[in-house]
């Protein structure tokens, strides 16, 4: 027994916890992909194409298999290892046989038709990146030059840019078998659309437009921009051809996805991959994705036997990894002359570029679901068209589909309020979703778990002092300058699943265990990559099992390590990861409960866990440490009837619902009348993301969405030229926000927490890209508001403004 | 991104790069800072046999006042120019103008004689070397010559400069009533227009202007319509007003990109001329 | 043609005599050379920062300097800059403002903020953000590493003075 005094532990659920992962980082001893150095490691290196649409007529590949230091050439035709392939692949004979029947076309996760996608383009390229050939050498600049010494002939066939054009089948069809590159053609969602039979009854939306006192009517462009995740993407294959075992680490969001997907593009079984997200440089969407690159790097090391690397360059980023948004919406809301909105139309068309990837189809579907926003909207119709074009395909970049639903209907909501002479505020209020009517089901079937919107609006406008700013921007007009306000409501879906809304499966896994001398390892599925899992998590059980944080260790990441998992997106780590995490641990927690009730001879439901402690309520002086009973389920003797020796548990946790975290951001921005530049003076967040285990983690999470959301709005652009040439290839063309483009953030919270699961966390990783896009163009559009602007198209590149304040027209 | 291979030499004097330089053949480039080349040999768009250090040469660093005139080494990097004491007192729209450059880790690599001998179509120095009427100071195989900054820009990414020769200095008369107004390309932090004016005020009237203009064309070049409707006159907001309102009149071949169509350039030019009159007159 | 040069450089206080090819970029040097891989490649353009170091006491983009025009230089890296296995107030700061996320960026942040801090002690907000300029992060929006810069500027002055 043991009666030493025992300092009291705080609670850390809720406090500013300094991050566990961050020593490792700011030492400069963590380990990224590219840190990873096998014995005998080749490196790998891909020539890409130059065009945006052709079809490859010849690749001589001699000269580079002749350089020193090159092992292996492969084009995608020898990749797929066709039967009856009439030359030998790579400089060191045939490898063809190897692979079998070679690398199948990539899978994707949704359920729509998809055009073949191979990992390296056999025969016709379609946009500018896409791989044509890979190099395999003994080091990374012999590699490079390999690359430029493969010569590539194409016939060059017309670039399709223009979605609008595409759908038309103009300039040409990407893909045999999609008319008119027409990936997904028409998809109703809303008011009188049965989602079982697809059928439209369009009386209720026809009824909302005809009642209308006031319609809006507006297209918008939600552009296409690139993630840029600060580490590019990057991959260490290993084939142990004795143990035919495949260990593959990858800057990936999922890595247990990405084990089930190598698998089956190998041809093997899942018990033979292990997958590694070591330390990962961000993801924002774009890590979600399972790449060519990782394909053909499994199968070269296979092929090969030797390890391989491939670390992708930022030019090569710009063209070969996943894109986000790009959505062109037309807007029609009807409203009555009180500003009551009565119906919303968002007739969709979604530029996906080239292919099919994971998820891409899947995004825009997403805006159709959030279109109802934070209001109570009697009839919505939502249409979609899905277009290839020569471009990079997108796929989720943080937000992913939400972020264009909030800027469409936010957009809307200032033009209503303008068309009606209301304050944008108030236009809002009289629409919101009352909290008694929670949970409330959407007319596009979002079941929204919780909110409070009001109160968060009336937060964000104290926090503003609104109309000490409004009062502000008129002063500052009246010096002539153009200073506009802007305020935007969000809501978001997140903690994704359930099941049945992801096609890996929306669940995750955990696994909690007490060792033999009372430390605590936890597993979770959820891998992150910034988060800071590895202390939100360490504080949940820190709480949960009354020990110090610095006993726990939360490991992630490794499908070796962490038995099942699905991964780190849709803002789900918290809602779905943390309350796995949380099952897991109660499991462990009850059963040692059970081990110290035996030892105390105590009833195991009075038991407390504290200070390092386990003991009777009431009786701290006489409890057992932490240790000892940890000591005893390992070595139980006697052991207690019904119980197996062992504190390890894991558990999988399917939630019943996605969360719905919502908030507002109301922010002052200038515009130089001489030129056009904007400048961002403030900025104002408050975000609900329901409970909050760490505030500090929070508010990182929150500042970084705002801004990508900002940057999007004012800066960031992906331009291809009218012939599908990327013409904004590297950070010389493509504005990156740096820390000058900022104002101070100020931030503040409300709390509303979700029943759907038992933490009350909603999620927030997205959050932040939600609210500030909109936010930051209603200020623009505010600022240029005695120009008689009624929209303006992001981003707010000065010659836009420019060209509207001096009544120049378009470019 | 990876250079091709280049052999590489580190010349420990001027007469030296120049030997090297008639050595190569034309297959060499002279390597300081390396902030215009790395980048170029990286994306593979210049790819030299042979690249010659002088970045060690002790003669060529370095900022002083001689007869009258300032002296800045070729090596000395836009860090040195933006915080020198001398070039404060003496010439401050050359410290200025140093630090619109890029950022802080680029400034302290990144040189004057690298960015003049690059004549990027963008970058701020060329336009600051021609309105304070630099003489630039080179060196052959046949001893020293000396070009008018004016004169050594010729066309895009082309100056007057054979290729054995080094350019050693920039050497121009203290200049008080000068300023450098840019607009930044967002992402390159390069000028999408950069307007440098130099002006001598004597006794309320302006004696001599001179204004240049980068970012908008081909190269950096005088403004000769704007001179012309300053000289002689006051330099009052009207004079200046008159002045801006004709900038750019005279340029041809005016770039236009994504990020600005030669209309808004044209445009920015007489914006940019205009502040950067203001500020070069208001300095006292 | 591109024959091997030999160099002498010192890392983080350790001199290495080495042969490199000249094209061999700083930032490879001390990555797969000498192993030193807290220093990070993000783009190839000059543009993110993430390769920051000191070379010869002022912040430089490794991915943009020849090694062989640091032969003879001294180079402190992120692993640098611990002193008798204390963090440097920079580090520190990051670490107690949740300066990071990923931690990506990380490393050539923290080397631009110490030089940024050796040159101006005691910079305001906006210096500090200009002083960063030329270094991307994608994870923090900033605000969290001009608060780690202000805890280190503070830290630092109050163990001078």
């Amino acid at each position: 027994m043991t009666t030493m005094e025992r300092p009291v532990l705080p609670k850390l659920i809720g406090a500013r916890v300094k991050r566990r992962e961050d020593p490792r980082l700011i030492r400069g001893r963590a380990t990224y992909v590219d840190d990873i150095k096998l014995p005998g490691m080749l490196h790998l290196a891909f020539k890409r194409s130059d065009v945006a649409h052709g079809r490859i007529k010849r690749i001589d590949t001699s000269a580079a298999e002749a350089m020193p230091g090159v092992v292996a050439v492969f084009t995608g035709k020898d990749l797929m290892a066709l039967p009856g392939a009439t030359r030998p692949v790579g400089a060191r004979g045939t490898y063809a046989a190897k692979i079998g029947a070679g690398l199948p076309p990539m899978p994707i996760g949704t359920p729509f038709p998809s055009p073949d996608h191979y990992a390296i383009a056999p025969e016709v390229v379609r946009y500018v990146g896409e791989p044509v050939a890979v190099v395999a050498a003994e080091d990374r600049y012999v590699a490079r030059d390999a690359v430029d010494a493969i010569v590539v002939e194409y016939e060059e066939l017309p670039a399709v840019v223009d979605p609008e054009l595409a759908m038309q089948g103009q300039p040409t069809v990407i893909h045999e078998g999609f008319p008119n590159n027409l990936a997904l053609p028409y998809v109703p969602m809303g008011t009188g659309v049965d989602p079982a039979t697809g059928q439209v009854d369009n009386s209720a939306i026809d009824r909302a437009f005809a009642e209308a006192e006031v319609v809006i009517s507006q297209r918008m462009v939600n552009h296409r921009v690139a993630p840029n995740a600060m580490e590019p993407r990057g991959v260490v294959a290993h084939w142990d051809a004795g143990k035919e075992f495949l260990t593959i680490w990858s800057a990936t969001q999922n890595p247990h996805i990405l084990k089930s997907m190598v698998a089956a593009v190998l041809g093997l079984g899942e018990h033979q991959v292990r997958a590694i997200a070591p330390e990962v440089g961000g993801g924002f969407g774009c890590k979600i994705n399972i790449y060519g690159e990782e394909y053909v790097a499994a199968a070269l090391s296979r092929i090969l036997e030797r390890p391989v690397k491939w670390i992708e360059d930022r030019s090569e980023a710009f063209m070969a990894t996943i894109h986000g948004r790009d959505l062109i919406c037309y807007l029609d809301i009807a409203a009555r002359r009180d500003g009551r909105i009565l119906g919303v139309k968002m007739k969709l068309i979604a530029d996906i570029g080239a292919y099919n990837m994971l998820l891409t189809a899947a995004i825009p579907t997403l805006t159709m679901l959030m279109a109802s926003g934070t209001y109570d909207i009697p009839a919505i119709r939502c249409e979609l068209t899905e277009v290839f074009t020569n471009k990079t395909p997108t796929d989720a970049y943080r937000g992913a589909g939400r972020p264009e639903a909030t800027y469409f209907l936010e957009r809307g909501m200032d033009m209503l309020a303008r068309e009606l002479g209301l304050d944008p505020a108030e236009v809002r209020r009289r629409n919101f979703i009352p909290k008694e009517k929670f949970p409330y089901t959407t007319q596009t079937g979002a079941v929204y778990d919780s909110g409070d919107y009001e109160k968060a609006l009336d937060r964000v406008l104290q926090l503003a002092k609104w109309d000490e700013l409004i009062a502000e921007r008129d002063r500052l007009r009246a010096e002539g300058r153009l200073v506009g306000v802007g305020l935007a409501f969000y809501v978001e879906v997140c903690g994704l699943g359930p099941s049945s809304s992801l096609p890996t499966g929306g669940w995750e896994h955990a696994s909690v265990t007490v060792e033999r001398d009372g430390r605590i390892r936890a597993t979770t599925g959820a891998s992150p990559h910034g988060q800071g899992n590895e202390t939100t998590f360490a504080q949940m059980l820190a709480d949960l099992f009354g020990v110090p944080i610095e006993h726990i260790t939360i490991e992630h990441g490794d499908t070796g390590v962490v038995r099942q998992g699905i991964g780190t997106f849709g803002s789900r780590s918290q809602a779905v990861g943390g309350t796995a995490l949380m099952m897991a641990g109660e499991k462990v927690r009850k059963k040692m409960a059970k081990f110290a009730a035996a030892l105390m001879d105590a009833n195991e439901e009075d038991l407390v866990f504290e200070n390092g402690m386990i003991y009777v309520k009431g009786s701290p002086s006489t409890g057992k440490s932490f240790a000892e009973v940890a000591r005893y389920a390992y070595v139980p003797v006697p052991l207690p009837p019904g119980l197996e020796p062992g504190l390890s548990e894991e558990a999988f946790f399917e939630p019943p619902n996605n969360t719905y975290p919502f908030g507002a951001h109301i922010c002052m921005l200038e515009i130089d009348r001489e030129t056009g530049e904007p400048r961002l003076l403030k900025f104002f967040a408050v975000d609900d993301c329901g409970n909050v285990i760490n505030p500090l983690i929070v508010e990182g999470q929150v500042h970084g969405g705002l801004a990508q959301g900002i940057g999007q709005a004012m800066f960031e652009e992906v331009v291809y030229g009218p012939d599908g040439q990327l013409l904004t290839g590297s950070f010389m063309d493509y504005a990156l926000p740096r820390a000058t483009d900022f104002p101070w953030f100020e931030l503040d919270r409300t709390v509303t927490p979700t029943p759907v699961n038992p933490l009350g966390a909603k999620g927030v990783g997205e959050a932040g890209t939600l609210g500030s896009t909109p936010a930051v163009v209603n200020a623009a559009v505010d600022a240029l508001s005695e120009f008689g602007v009624k929209h303006i198209d992001m981003p707010l590149r000065p010659e836009k403004l420019w060209r509207i304040i001096h009544g120049r027209g378009q470019a | 991104m990876i250079p091709t291979k280049f052999a590489y030499r580190r010349a420990a004097s001027i007469d030296e790069a120049i030997r090297l330089l008639q050595e190569s053949g034309g297959e060499a480039k002279l390597l300081a800072g390396g902030h215009s080349l790395i980048p170029l040999m990286k994306l593979r768009l210049s790819e030299p046999a042979l690249l010659i250090d002088i970045g060690r040469i002790p003669d060529l660093r370095g900022i002083r006042e001689r007869d009258g005139l300032i002296e800045i080494g070729a090596t000395t990097t836009h860090h040195e120019l933006a915080t020198s004491e001398l070039l404060r007192r003496l010439a401050p729209v050359v410290s200025e103008a140093a630090a619109e450059i890029g950022d802080p880790q680029v400034r302290h690599r990144g040189t004057i004689g690298g960015s003049l001998a690059h004549a990027d179509p963008a970058a701020d120095l060329p336009a600051v070397m021609v309105a304070i009427d630099a003489e630039i100071h080179l060196k052959g195989p046949n001893g020293w010559r000396t070009v008018p900054a004016e004169s050594f820009f010729q066309d895009l990414f082309t100056v007057d400069m054979q290729p054995d020769e080094v350019l050693a200095a920039v050497k121009f008369r203290p200049v008080w009533h000068a300023a450098y107004a840019k607009l930044h390309q967002r992402a390159s932090h390069y000028a999408i227009v950069g307007v440098c004016a130099a002006l001598a005020i004597e006794n309320g009237t302006i004696r001599s202007a001179r204004v240049a203009v980068t970012g908008a064309s081909t190269h950096a070049q005088r403004l000769p319509n704007v001179e012309e409707r300053l000289v002689g006159r006051q330099p009052t907001q009207a004079v200046i007003d008159e002045a801006a309102s004709v900038a750019g009149d005279t340029l041809e071949d005016v770039n236009s990109d994504i990020h600005a169509s030669e209309e808004y350039r044209r445009a920015m030019v007489k914006v940019f001329t205009r502040r950067a009159l203001e500020r070069a007159v208001a300095r006292a | 043609m591109s024959d091997l040069v030999p160099i002498s450089i010192t890392v983080n206080g350790r001199r290495y005599e080495l042969e490199v090819e000249p094209r061999l970029l700083l930032v490879h040097l001390l990555r797969e050379k000498l192993l030193l891989t807290g220093t990070h490649v993000g783009c190839d353009t000059s543009q993110c920062g993430a390769c920051t170091v000191l070379l010869d006491g002022r912040s430089a983009k490794s991915c943009t300097v020849f090694a062989v025009q640091a032969d003879g230089s001294e180079v402190v890296t992120i692993e640098g800059l611990e002193r008798d296995g204390q963090l440097h107030p920079v580090q520190e700061g990051f670490w107690e403002e949740h300066g990071l996320q990923c931690g990506y960026c990380t490393p050539g942040m923290i080397v631009s903020v110490v030089d940024l801090l050796n040159e101006n002690p005691n910079p305001t907000e906006a210096e500090i953000r200009a002083g960063i300029s030329g270094n991307f992060c994608r994870c923090t929006g900033y605000q969290h590493i001009v608060k780690a810069a202000q805890y280190a500027a503070a830290r630092m002055r109050g163990v001078s003075s």
